[in-house]
């Protein structure tokens, strides 16, 4: 059928429903139309904009097999309490069929404080497992092979530190560096505009951020040297096409450090790796996905120049929307990941966490946890959804979509470029507001029913009973760790310790010097994560958050 | 609780609870203003003011360090909008202070706009008058220089400050009128960013162009160096016209602590210029005066509200003028002679 | 006269997540409070301290990262013992049922967990602050 004969069809089934759809009462957040067809996909090129998957702009996947070669990394976050607590978490997951790891370090950890400050009272061991030097780091690996499994941390502020402590883990384990498999989350900018675990100033966390780049393009050639993050930035609040907008905004950021720093694109850029969410709605999702990978090439292609294929290559790790879920009718919460998980998949994630029914109220249990992993299985296995590659590439709907999306994003990300890049628009607090603003927004709509959430704001239970067996974090696990880092503190050499301070120090005063190597002898003499950070603080000072409501 | 007795013995929670009976203009106000006002006079008025994202509160934040430093106690009375279609407010400034909140030799109090526009000058001196009884050496008013309301704010300080950024483009023309006039001191914040120069020439520009007649002395050199130095020309103008301050143009950057010392030192030549040459004196007259005339015209309108408008006579006579029974020129002749009585 | 309930938001303790503090915020400024927002990573003295210096009525707290049991007991008695009876405290975020009631004990007037409407949040303070 031409175009022609298209449009006209179109006009009269339009005006065939004009009336019956009058009846019913208009649902805001819907798509504009209700029907698409060729013509809304009549301009997209199928070679330039769509292509195959493995083969620029990457649309359909980065991987020409993806899911017919293998599956994606199923990789769970977890980790919480002592080292010794996690480590047994961490064994279990790798018995049950998790192909990768994922520490979640506590704020203590995250921030650069250890357990013994007092800033760190009541944090200890809560959100993530508490690690304040080499001993602990030890004790989380135990037994586990670091030349085998491939780990993702997030951590980003003190990211040098925590990647030197892994190094150093795997050198005991006779493990050389080169062999390393992983992740670091190492994005600051996404944690000014979102997520809050920031420490020092933008200028030397830049500085931080290159250093790793250029030590680990040497030295760890196979670790991810960062997870540039739209997860946290759409947990905020922000929109999809916010989401991937604001983390490429970062990602260009990133790659105009690493070149002032004197690295090259093509050396650094396949080391690359994005993190985006999976939230509720499926079909928005997946084009999301799909534009931010077309996105990302054309960046890498246009403006960088990159040459290499895999410099071009949007790499992501996906996890579903925590804050999606709902602490009322929390089983309702094992359904809403799995369509968050057949989202990631249908847009061809690399690896995914999914979040368990209980997060709403508190740390998953291990039983929550062993469902949520079970329904990536169920959908790699049984659902037939990882079985073709970019299924739902040709949907009228879908591709319409994913040129919408890619379009507001180019649009933010043109505007970010006016205001000076990522960096000048957080600190004008420009991305801070708009974010907040989109939070604000859902927020209201929910209130309003405007936005029905089951359980929430419709088809409330009556009576609800409270879940009884929720994860409890042993309340003595802040002093257990106190103890620990002051029994460790009187074991090791104080004065080498010294002595790695004060070289990390002059190190940290020298704008040239890359501190990686500075920072890995000083993990070595049992530093703890603290007293390092602190001689960073004391160099580079600290970030004052813009806060515009 | 006696407030304006536990105040002036060094409560703090007494204090709080002062400004927040004049801000509420609870009826306590007056009598606690009473007893306040034999120990006021003290401080020293710090205002400082300028466009939205100027860095004001950052700025403030820095100063009040730098005074911390010197060993002053130091009171922040930091103003933001209220919204005129909830009434509610977002008072945002103080997180820029946090670091302060701990500090005993600091007080820091956010302020809405609220309704009354008139009214917030006089409640925010009042305030003022609070930390000064409570024994505050500087007490720095910040506030978004927009309206002529923040304006009458600024004009209860000693020195005002006006800040401002590289990069507004044409808002500087719309705003220069009004804070040439009031700004003692002219701040040029983020001065590490690109047109910071140009601004700073601009301000320079029209400052000399509004001291016009005070120039006449200076030849076209003196002004190609003072224009270069402007720390200079400050001095020189001294020198030149005795009794008139020529607004120094200083840069900074607030945000990394840069320049702020020498603002301070640019605020106390100020001090003890205007101290030196009477004008302090005359400020401090004339807002004594002012704040007469407030307080008077304000009870004056409390008690027509009270006497004509909440009991509803006001709308019984306007009835009555429109059905030309009587004129409002009568009416108000009677009520006169029957409230002042 | 023009009296306003003035709310203190505070985050204490080191979690970023401050969505719901910030929506929680701007949904009591549009219901016509006065709302001082202090940012992240506020110690229990420095809460205290500005809420008294800033005489609230109220005091909302938000923690997600489960140091409630901890922080919001500790920014109560700071609050009781610098003399303000009367300031209403309440508390959000990631907060387990089984964890409200010792929390109440200690002088949380109300815990409000996640799906809560914040009309819900602005019917309790009117509703309950004394002013």
């Amino acid at each position: 059928m031409s175009n022609e004969k298209i449009q006209a069809e179109l006009e009269k089934y339009e005006a065939s429903v004009e009336k019956a759809i009058a009846r019913f009462p208009e649902r805001p957040h819907l798509p504009e139309k209700r029907l698409y067809t060729p013509i809304d996909i009549k301009d997209t090129d199928y070679a330039d904009e769509i292509s195959f998957p493995g083969v620029y702009p990457y649309t359909r996947g980065v991987q020409p097999t993806m899911y017919r070669g293998r599956f994606w990394t199923m990789r769970m976050y977890a980790g919480f309490s002592t080292a010794e607590e996690s480590n047994k978490r961490y064994r279990m997951l790798i018995e049950n069929g998790a192909t990768g790891l994922s520490c979640a370090f506590d704020l203590p950890t995250q921030i650069g404080y250890d357990s013994t400050d007092p800033i760190a009272e009541g944090e200890v061991g809560k959100v993530g497992v508490a690690i304040d030097s080499l001993a602990d780091m030890e004790t989380l690996f135990d037994q586990i092979n670091l030349g085998k499994v491939s780990t993702s941390m997030t951590i980003n502020a003190p990211a040098s530190v925590l990647l030197a402590m892994y190094i150093a883990v795997a050198e005991k384990q006779g493990v050389p560096a080169t062999e390393l498999r992983g992740t670091i989350q190492n994005d600051i900018l996404k944690e000014y505009a979102a997520r809050g675990t920031y420490i020092f100033p933008p200028r030397p966390s830049m500085r931080l951020i290159t250093n790793i780049f250029e030590y680990c393009s040497k030295n760890v050639p196979k670790w991810n040297t960062i997870s540039i993050s739209g997860y946290h930035i759409r947990e905020a609040g922000s929109t999809a096409a916010q989401e991937i907008a604001f983390t490429i905004a970062d990602g260009i950021a990133y790659c105009n450090a690493a070149i002032e720093a004197g690295l090259h694109i093509d050396d650094f850029a396949g080391r690359l790796s994005f993190f985006w969410n999976a939230h509720n709605n499926v079909l928005e999702e997946v084009a999301k996905f799909r534009a931010s990978r077309r996105i990302w090439a054309k960046v890498m292609k246009e403006r960088f120049h990159a040459e290499k294929p895999k410099s071009m290559m949007l790499r992501f790790h996906t996890q579903t929307a925590g804050s999606m879920l709902t602490a009322q009718q929390p089983n309702n919460n094992i359904v809403r990941v799995a369509l968050q998980t057949a989202a990631a998949v249908m847009g061809g994630t690399q690896s995914l966490h999914t979040n368990s029914r209980d997060e709403a109220l508190a740390l998953p249990t291990q039983e929550s946890v062993t469902i949520a992993l079970r329904t990536q299985q169920i959908v790699a296995y049984e659902s037939g959804l990882a079985d073709v590659i970019d299924p739902l590439a040709g949907s009228y709907y879908v591709e319409a979509m994913t040129n919408a999306i890619e379009k507001e994003a180019w649009d933010y990300i043109k505007k970010i470029d006016e205001m000076g890049g990522a960096v000048a628009a957080i600190e004008k607090g420009y991305i801070q507001k708009e974010i907040q603003d989109s939070a604000y927004k859902w927020q209201m709509d929910v209130e309003s029913g405007a936005r029905t959430i089951v359980g929430v704001n419709k088809f409330q239970a009556e009576h609800e009973e409270p879940p009884k067996d929720l994860l409890k974090v042993d309340a003595s696990v802040g002093e257990k760790q106190k103890a620990k880092v002051e029994a460790m503190k009187a074991k090791r050499d104080n004065a080498a310790v010294e002595a790695a301070l004060k070289d990390l120090k002059a190190a940290c005063e020298d704008e040239k010097e890359n501190l990686m190597p500075h920072i890995l002898a000083a993990v070595k003499t049992y530093a703890t994560l603290g007293e390092i950070c602190n001689v960073m603080r004391s160099v580079f000072g600290e970030y004052e958050a813009h806060v515009s409501l | 609780m006696d407030i304006a007795k536990e105040l002036l013995e060094g409560s703090r929670l007494a204090l709080s609870r002062a400004i927040t009976a004049i801000e509420n203009e609870y009826p306590e106000a007056n009598d606690i203003m009473k007893e306040l006002y034999p120990h006021t006079g003290h401080a020293y008025v710090l205002g400082i003011t300028g466009p939205p994202g100027a860095g004001k509160s950052t700025l403030t934040d820095k100063i009040a360090r730098a005074y911390r430093k010197a060993g002053k106690t130091v009171g922040i009375i930091a103003v933001d909008p209220t919204s005129p279609f909830t009434g509610g407010a977002i008072l945002g400034d103080r997180i820029r202070m946090n670091e302060l909140t701990l500090d005993e030799g600091v007080f820091i109090r956010s302020m809405g706009t609220r309704g009354s526009l008139g009214g917030l000058s006089h409640k925010t001196a009042d305030a003022v008058k609070a930390m000064d009884a409570f024994g505050k050496d500087i007490i720095i008013v910040e506030t978004v220089g927009v309206g002529q309301s923040e304006v009458d704010i600024v004009k209860a300080a000693d020195t005002t400050m006006v800040i401002l950024i590289p990069g507004m483009g044409d808002d500087i023309q719309a705003i220069k009128a009004g804070i040439l006039e009031i700004g003692d001191l002219f701040v040029i914040n983020k001065s590490d960013l690109d047109g910071a120069d140009k601004l700073v020439r601009e301000i320079n520009m029209m400052l000399d162009l509004d001291a016009g007649s005070m120039m006449q002395a200076r030849t076209a050199t003196e002004e190609a160096i003072a224009n270069q130095f402007h720390h200079l020309n400050v001095t020189k103008h001294e020198e030149a016209a005795p009794g008139y301050w020529r607004p120094p143009v200083h840069k900074v950057v607030a945000m990394q602590n840069e320049g702020i010392e020498e603002l301070i030192g640019l605020a106390k030549k100020h001090h003890a210029f205007i101290e030196e040459n009477g004008e302090l004196h005359r400020r401090r007259t004339r807002r004594a005066r002012d704040e007469m005339l407030d307080i008077l015209n304000a009870r004056i309108n409390a008690h027509i509200k009270g006497h004509i408008v909440d009991n509803g006579r006001l709308d019984g006579y306007v009835k009555s003028f429109q059905n030309h029974e009587t004129d409002p020129y009568t009416v108000v002749a009677d009520l006169l002679k029957e409230m002042l009585k | 006269m023009e009296k306003k309930i003035r709310v203190l938001v505070a985050k204490p303790g080191l979690d970023g997540h401050d969505r719901g503090a910030k929506v929680v915020a701007r949904a009591l400024r549009d219901a016509g409070f006065e709302v001082i927002y202090t940012g992240l990573r506020q110690t229990p003295e420095q809460i205290a301290e500005a809420a008294l210096q800033e005489d609230v009525n109220v005091v909302a707290l938000s923690i997600l990262s489960g140091a409630h049991p901890h922080l919001f007991p500790k920014v109560v008695d700071l609050v009781r013992e610098k003399g303000m009876k009367d300031v209403l405290i309440i508390g959000g975020g990631v907060i387990p049922e089984t964890d409200i009631p010792a929390l109440k004990k200690a002088g949380v007037s109300e815990v409000f967990t996640p799906g809560t409407p914040t009309s819900a949040v602005v019917d309790f303070i009117k509703a309950n602050v004394k002013a």
